[in-house]
């Protein structure tokens, strides 16, 4: 399922998700991936195996209180919480999305942002922000330089720009020495997620002075 | 069901792995290490076998078992991370609370159980510490007829021991990075400073064990 994907994360992406120190909105990124991506899947289960030694291999344990086992046991007979019902399938959507979304693509509360590009902000912790972003076939979103790290994952369609061509499943990072301007393909409306620690700033003038308003 | 010979086996094996790479001798091996990995291996294979016994049988025996050999690790763990102990006390019988309700989603094919108690250790990090949310992947479960077989289940569980013995061999130095990442006291610029990760063929296991679990799932 995922022998087509040719752009990846990085290894310390993935060692950082299993050491759990990510931002949510990153966290997003990575656990909407690798719902598509074996080959990254398998590397941050290595990753969990690395945290399993560090758990186990402690130097010092912290003795539990007298009575935690028998807590514990009553803990266990309240029964478990009730596991969130699946929301559906869908086939742009993974499930870490889904539940972002509440729902499939149709959920999606888009909100345009100029020549037919629309996004939707997701809800995260604010250190960082996670969006989709829905570009119409053959179209481009404005010329743009990064302060931080953007990333953008293909969920629909594809795109291509300086770099190369991005399809669903694969990953462009951008870092700040990167000006970019992605064109989605002819074929098919493109929908990514985006996310990004930073604001990105557009190089044309409109863009420039809507993006604070638009937290784009 | 499980028996004792199963348990026997899987030892074996386990001691047979770490025995043969000793012999090898491609590196200078320290005895101490060796025989660390040797019957840390043993172990991790029983908690194999706990887990199970908690999934089919509801053993509280065997749950008491992991409690107090887990329990403490768990909750030096959420100390390390900047909780106080009486938080941390409660965290850690919460996790252990959801490894009971989680043993049918254990696959040990795929992860040992120290490995399955960090992630849930972590997460509750992320949700107690830092009042965060925690997307997940996914999941991709065996059906409740369909288990991994039992040779994935041993060789999965003797590459985690191969993992640790490299990570102990590690210098010094770089091993306290790895800790200090994964207790979140590194920035995430000096986590992209610090690479080679010794991971060895953990990974192409793990992958095996992830085409295996699609296949049996179409």
């Amino acid at each position: 399922m995922s022998n087509k994907i040719k752009h990846h994360l990085t290894d310390n992406l993935l060692m950082s998700y299993a050491a759990g120190t990510l931002p949510e909105a990153f966290d997003l990124m990575v656990a909407t991936h690798l719902s598509l991506c074996d080959h990254c899947r398998a590397r941050t289960e290595s990753f969990d195996a690395v945290g399993g030694h560090i758990l186990e291999d402690q130097v010092e344990a912290s003795p539990m209180a007298a009575d935690a086992l028998a807590a514990t046991m009553a803990l266990i007979a309240q029964g478990a919480q009730t596991p969130k019902a699946a929301l559906g399938r869908c086939s742009v959507l993974p499930a870490p999305l889904r539940d972002y979304v509440g729902g499939d693509v149709s959920s999606i509360r888009w909100k345009p942002i100029g020549m037919g590009v629309k996004q939707a902000i997701l809800p995260t912790t604010r250190e960082a922000t996670a969006r989709l972003l829905f570009i119409p076939a053959g179209a481009a979103v404005p010329d743009h330089g990064h302060k931080g790290i953007e990333l953008t994952m293909v969920l629909q369609g594809a795109f291509s720009d300086e770099v190369d061509h991005f399809a669903r499943g694969d990953v462009e990072i951008a870092d700040e020495d990167l000006e970019h301007t992605p064109v989605a393909d002819m074929s098919e409306d493109c929908i990514c997620l985006a996310v990004t620690d930073a604001p990105l700033r557009f190089n044309s003038l409109i863009p420039r002075l809507v993006q604070p308003f638009l937290r784009i | 069901m499980f028996t004792e010979i199963d348990t026997v086996a899987v030892e074996d094996v386990a001691a047979q792995a770490v025995a043969s790479r000793a012999g090898r001798g491609m590196k200078r091996t320290k005895e101490k290490s060796v025989n660390g990995s040797k019957s840390n291996g043993t172990v991790k294979c029983e908690w194999v076998v706990h887990v199970k016994r908690i999934r089919e049988a509801q053993d509280q025996a065997a749950f008491a078992e992991l409690f107090r050999h887990f329990a403490p690790r768990v909750k030096a763990f959420l100390i390390r991370s900047g909780s106080d102990a009486t938080l941390a006390e409660e965290c850690a019988q919460e996790v252990m609370a959801t490894l009971w309700h989680k043993a049918h989603l254990f696959d040990p094919s795929r992860a040992t159980v120290s490995t399955w108690v960090f992630t849930i250790a972590r997460n509750k990090r992320i949700d107690a510490l830092r009042k965060q949310r925690r997307p997940e992947p996914e999941e991709l479960t065996w059906g409740p007829e369909a288990e991994p077989e039992q040779e994935d289940v041993i060789a999965l569980q003797q590459e985690t021991v191969q993992l640790r013995t490299a990570l102990l061999e590690l210098p010094q130095a770089q091993r306290e990075l790895i800790e200090k990442a994964y207790f979140g006291d590194l920035s995430h610029r000096e986590i992209a400073s610090q690479t080679g990760l010794p991971l060895g063929t953990i990974k192409s296991r793990i992958r095996l064990a992830l085409d295996r679990l699609r296949h049996a799932m179409n």
